[in-house]
């Protein structure tokens, strides 16, 4: 979640949300994302909203520490329950990332998810996920985390190489990550997912395809594998700004993709979204599902976006500001946005496209509909699906999916 | 401050014995501006209090780039301190400053019998102000040189006097020595412009016979024209006639600047005002004319009277295809008050609505260009300045392009281009650098003289076309700054031209159509090519770039397609992020021009076609 916060309306110091947001709400799965802001340090191409001080005083001089995090995020699941009335909802999903959620004791992640589990109820086959640093776990926090009911683990892993992690600003050792699949399972995780970045300064091809291969030797049932952005104001768009580390070319990124769809899909794993494959439907992030199909989320934590019904908002950013809102019973809700329809056309064009269904022709314009005739002739979109009512990227197509959704908005 | 002399004579009853019609010939920044402030102060025509700088630049541009534009004359009562007495009239007519506005600079001469020399006695002589000097001596005027700034620590008026005291054939003692800013030497001067230019010279009794010297549209007045009577009177409520086109008018109003129009019974000989006649166009009073009375009015006109003849023509194109009917509208209003500009619409197919404008000259485009912009909040695109070329084909038809991409095809006889006589003036040191300028620009030397020891006048004829190609800036930066240009068209040559064509894609741009010599074709396609290639973003497909004459293609990039547009993470905190990107994306697409299937930014065109443009014109100041 990058940190800049986009511009909106005020929200109302109770979080109350229009009557329209809750309209059929009870046909639409409902899932948590909760926010950790810690890291015991900070990666240098980092711009997540995120803090290495573990102790932050905010506004009212409310201390909001790593220590109580879990009660004051707690504070925002109960929020959470009055804003949403009488939504008889069970939770679908839940996701934990940040930040670096396993700086937190296992047992102040499993709080949280009880809270949730107390207020909503957890639907009987919830998926339940934590990111977590793969130096900061053991068997044993592993094994608290799935007694407590988490069931999916998603490690940082980045790279196999250490110039590269070095690069990143990545602390832990190579081979660490690759161990802690081998811990989850042991500890009875049904699914795991690695992460990687590719087009690192300094990463080679080869580099590449060693990073793929270590990841896939550990066996996880899901990777996410995804080109490096270089924000503004990050520490790396600092350094190449100065000269001092190389910015990788566009076309490097290109060839980085294709070496790993081909890598990833001889050793069985499909892609569902351009940037994450999965060895079998059981293995995609639910979760993430969510966001791309539009369904409801309520984001908690400092910086956290929700959407329900057509209502986006966000959080404040800053910790302390965030636990002083909700020691005052207030909303710490920082703006919102009240989609308008064909904003939500424009949002569902630009998001199932990304996926392996790919969005339905229905929902194009004409000006759309001739983009997408064109884009199927110069090879974007598959033509299988196209003849049944459907865009789907082909493999070219996904490496310029934002100009295919450009056109197709029209 | 000095009290107005008594007994001023009025207009329409002034003896001309007692007038003195002159000008101030001075380069930009030589401090013409500044010596006519204080001539007004001087005279006590403008009292202290309402003094600004630059009093007669009215507009903006003008004062702002220290250019006048339109000239204006006023008329100053002055009392020569050798005889207090004799109040006499001083009529100063203010030219413009620019070889764009030869033409009309040579009707304000007409209007003197003599003329102020004004040279900056730390700079000395300048091309253009001696281009002016010489059509003052082709006109007869008395010539009084005048160093100014010798208040100037840098100044060197020994050095100058003599230069000046060569060139108009004079004692250097008799240079006079002055300093506009503080005031040093004025009234001496105006003393010597009574004594030594000649009162006006012309029949009383005959009919009416005024020049036109200017002729400017004001939105309250509509058109006021400037003139001098040259022979009999103009009243007031009288009916005109202008004798160019023969239109009459009924003269509304009738009177001289002081320096604020003052309305009098009327003009008599020698005399210097405006007429306002209520028309709205000032091509219907147009400068050099003659204005004679509609009842026994003159038979035979002045002589001089020229149309004006745009030289340098480019394509305007508002940046927001909306605002066609605002360009429209805008030019429609300059010219009401430039009769030198003349427009034509025109399509492009890269840039869409616009028009063919024609200029005098690069100062009178980009001054134009500029107030499109400024008073009219256009932002406009122009593509880079050309001249017009008569082809003859073989089978002997004959075609006028003033538009590149209009040069036609097929089997070609003869091109013909304008060329200008050129004079350059500069410190001798650069004459090499110089000459070899003027050498790669096809041209050919016509003469050298040397002005003092160390600054020469260098006489050349070159092709207009390579003058507005960024002529002027070139010599500046070889010459550091030292070198002065004034050319005048001299006529038509027969060149070996072509029209190099740039093909995005296999589809002709014709903004970016040129016609160039042959030998110069090659350059300036690899250049252009190059150039966009740099700046136009690279699309789905493969673009090639290419230089063509005719079918003969003579340069070629490639731009490669983007293999890479997709953001790589999208979750749930970056949609609204995302969305609000994908709509500024959205906005910049629309602000792309469509070439064929290529997308190419309006930066694209500004920057390919702004660099070419030798904007030195307006940057150059001469």
């Amino acid at each position: 979640m990058p940190s800049a916060l986009p511009d909106g309306e005020p929200v109302p110091a109770d979080g109350a949300l229009p009557a329209s947001a809750l309209a059929g709400a009870a046909d639409r799965p409902l899932g948590f994302y909760l926010h950790v802001p810690y890291c015991a340090t900070r990666c240098g191409y980092c711009d997540f909203n995120t803090y290495t001080a573990t102790e932050l005083r905010g506004t009212g001089g409310v201390l909001a520490s790593r220590d109580n995090y879990a009660d004051t995020l707690v504070d925002e699941v109960r929020l959470a329950r009055k804003v949403l009335g009488d939504d008889p909802r069970e939770v679908r999903t839940v996701f934990v990332g940040g930040g670096t959620p396993t700086l937190l004791a296992a047992g102040d992640l499993v709080r949280m998810l009880g809270a949730i589990r107390d207020e909503f109820g957890l639907a009987p086959d919830a998926e339940i996920t934590t990111e977590a640093n793969p130096e900061s776990v053991d068997p044993a926090y592993l094994a608290t985390l799935r007694e407590g009911g988490f069931n999916r683990i998603s490690f940082g892993m980045q790279s196999a190489k250490q110039h590269v992690l070095k690069i990143l600003d990545r602390t832990h050792t190579p081979g660490r990550p690759e161990a802690c699949v081998a811990e989850a399972r042991g500890a009875g995780f049904d699914h795991v997912n690695l992460d990687l970045i590719y087009g690192t300064p300094g990463e080679s091809d080869d580099d590449w395809r060693a990073s793929l291969d270590a990841a896939l030797g550990a066996g996880p049932d899901h990777v996410s594998a995804y080109a490096l952005i270089v924000e503004e104001g990050t520490q790396l768009a600092r350094r190449i700004r100065r000269g001092e580390v190389p910015m990788t070319d566009d076309d490097v990124h290109a060839d980085r993709y294709l070496i790993a769809e081909e890598t990833l899909a001889a050793a069985g794993y499909d892609w569902y979204e351009v940037s994450n494959w999965a060895t079998s439907e059981a293995g995609r992030c639910l979760h993430n599902e969510l966001y791309w199909r539009g369904a409801d989320w309520w984001g908690a934590g400092p910086g956290a976006h929700s959407h329900v019904g057509g209502v986006r908002w966000w959080n404040v950013k800053h910790p302390g500001a965030y636990a002083g809102a909700l020691a005052a019973g207030k909303s710490p809700g920082a703006g919102r946005e009240i989609l308008t329809d064909e904003d939500r056309r424009v949002e569902r064009i630009l998001l199932e496209l990304r996926l392996r269904e790919g969005v339905s022709l229905s929902l194009l314009r004409e000006a759309g509909l001739a983009a997408s005739r064109r884009a199927v002739s110069e090879g974007l979109l598959e033509d299988g699906p196209y003849g049944e009512g459907r865009a789907v990227l082909t493999l070219r197509g996904r490496l310029l999916a934002d100009a295919v959704v450009r056109d197709l908005v029209d | 401050m000095p009290a107005i002399p008594s007994h001023v004579p009025e207009p329409s009853r002034t003896d001309p014995a007692l007038i003195r019609n002159f000008c101030i010939i001075a380069h930009i920044d030589h401090g013409k501006s500044t010596l006519a402030d204080r001539m007004l102060q001087l005279t006590g025509v403008v009292e202290q209090r309402q003094m600004r700088a630059q009093y007669l630049d009215r507009m903006d541009i003008e004062r702002e780039r220290g250019i006048t534009i339109k000239s204006q004359a006023v008329r100053l009562p002055w009392a020569p301190s050798h005889d207090k007495d004799a109040t006499h009239i001083l009529n100063m007519i203010d030219t413009p400053g620019h070889v764009d506005f030869t033409y009309e600079v040579s009707r304000s001469l007409a209007a003197c019998e003599g003329t102020i020399l004004l040279v900056d006695a730390a700079q000395g002589i300048e091309a253009q102000t001696l281009a002016n000097l010489y059509l003052a001596m082709e006109n007869d005027l008395t010539i009084i040189p005048v160093l100014n700034k010798i208040d100037l620590p840098a100044a060197q008026p020994e050095k100058f006097a003599e230069e000046l005291a060569n060139l108009v054939g004079c004692d250097p003692d008799d240079v006079l020595k002055v300093s506009a800013k503080t005031g040093l030497g004025v009234d001496a001067l105006l003393d010597k412009v009574v004594a030594e230019i000649p009162a006006p010279v012309g029949v009383k009794d005959a009919p009416a016979r005024a020049m036109i010297f200017d002729s400017v549209y004001d939105s309250y007045r509509g058109v006021v024209t400037y003139v001098r009577v040259i022979d009999g009177q103009l009243n007031k409520r009288e009916r005109i006639r202008m004798m160019s086109t023969g239109a009459t008018h009924e003269l509304l109003e009738i009177g001289t600047n002081s320096p604020e129009m003052l309305a009098a019974d009327g003009l008599g000989v020698g005399e210097v005002g405006y007429l306002i006649t209520g028309v709205k166009d000032v091509r219907q009073s147009k400068v050099g004319d003659t204005v004679t009375s509609q009842h026994k009015g003159a038979e035979e006109a002045l002589g001089g009277y020229k149309d004006p003849r745009p030289m340098v023509f480019s394509g305007l194109y508002p940046l927001d295809g909306s605002d066609y009917p605002l360009l429209r509208e805008a030019l429609d209003k300059l010219q009401l008050n430039d009769a030198a500009l003349v427009y034509e619409p025109e399509t492009s197919a890269a840039l869409g609505f616009g028009f063919r404008v024609g200029f005098l000259g690069l100062l009178h485009l980009d001054v134009i260009r500029e107030r499109l912009e400024r008073e009219f909040n256009l932002d406009l695109i122009a593509t880079a300045p050309n001249v017009v070329y008569r082809v003859i084909m073989e089978d002997g038809t004959e075609h006028t392009v003033t538009n590149p991409s209009e040069f036609p095809e097929g089997k070609i006889d003869e091109v013909y281009e304008p060329v200008v006589r050129a004079t350059i003036l500069a410190p001798t040191e650069f004459i090499g650098s110089i000459m070899e300028l003027c050498q790669t620009r096809r041209g050919t030397l016509l003469g050298m003289d040397y002005l003092s020891e160390d600054r020469v006048e260098i006489r050349y004829t070159l092709p207009l076309a390579e003058i507005v190609f960024d002529f002027f800036d070139q010599l500046k930066s070889k010459t550091r700054g030292y070198a002065s240009l004034d050319y005048e068209p001299t006529g038509e040559q027969t060149s070996s031209l072509v029209k190099v064509d740039i093909l995005l894609h296999g589809d002709k741009v014709d903004a970016f159509s040129a016609i160039t010599h042959k030998d110069q074709a090659y350059a300036y396609g690899v250049r252009l090519v190059a150039k966009l290639k740099e700046l136009i973003p690279r699309q789905a497909f493969e673009v090639p770039v290419q230089a063509a004459i005719g079918s003969r293609v003579i340069a070629r990039e490639t731009i490669r397609a983007i293999r890479k547009d997709v953001l790589a993470k999208c979750y749930g905190g970056d949609i609204s992020r995302k969305r609000k990107l994908l709509e500024k994306q959205k906005e910049g697409k629309k602000r792309m021009k469509m070439v064929g299937s290529v997308e190419v930014p309006q930066e694209a065109f500004i920057a390919v076609l702004s660099s070419d443009d030798s904007a030195g014109s307006g940057k150059g100041k001469k």
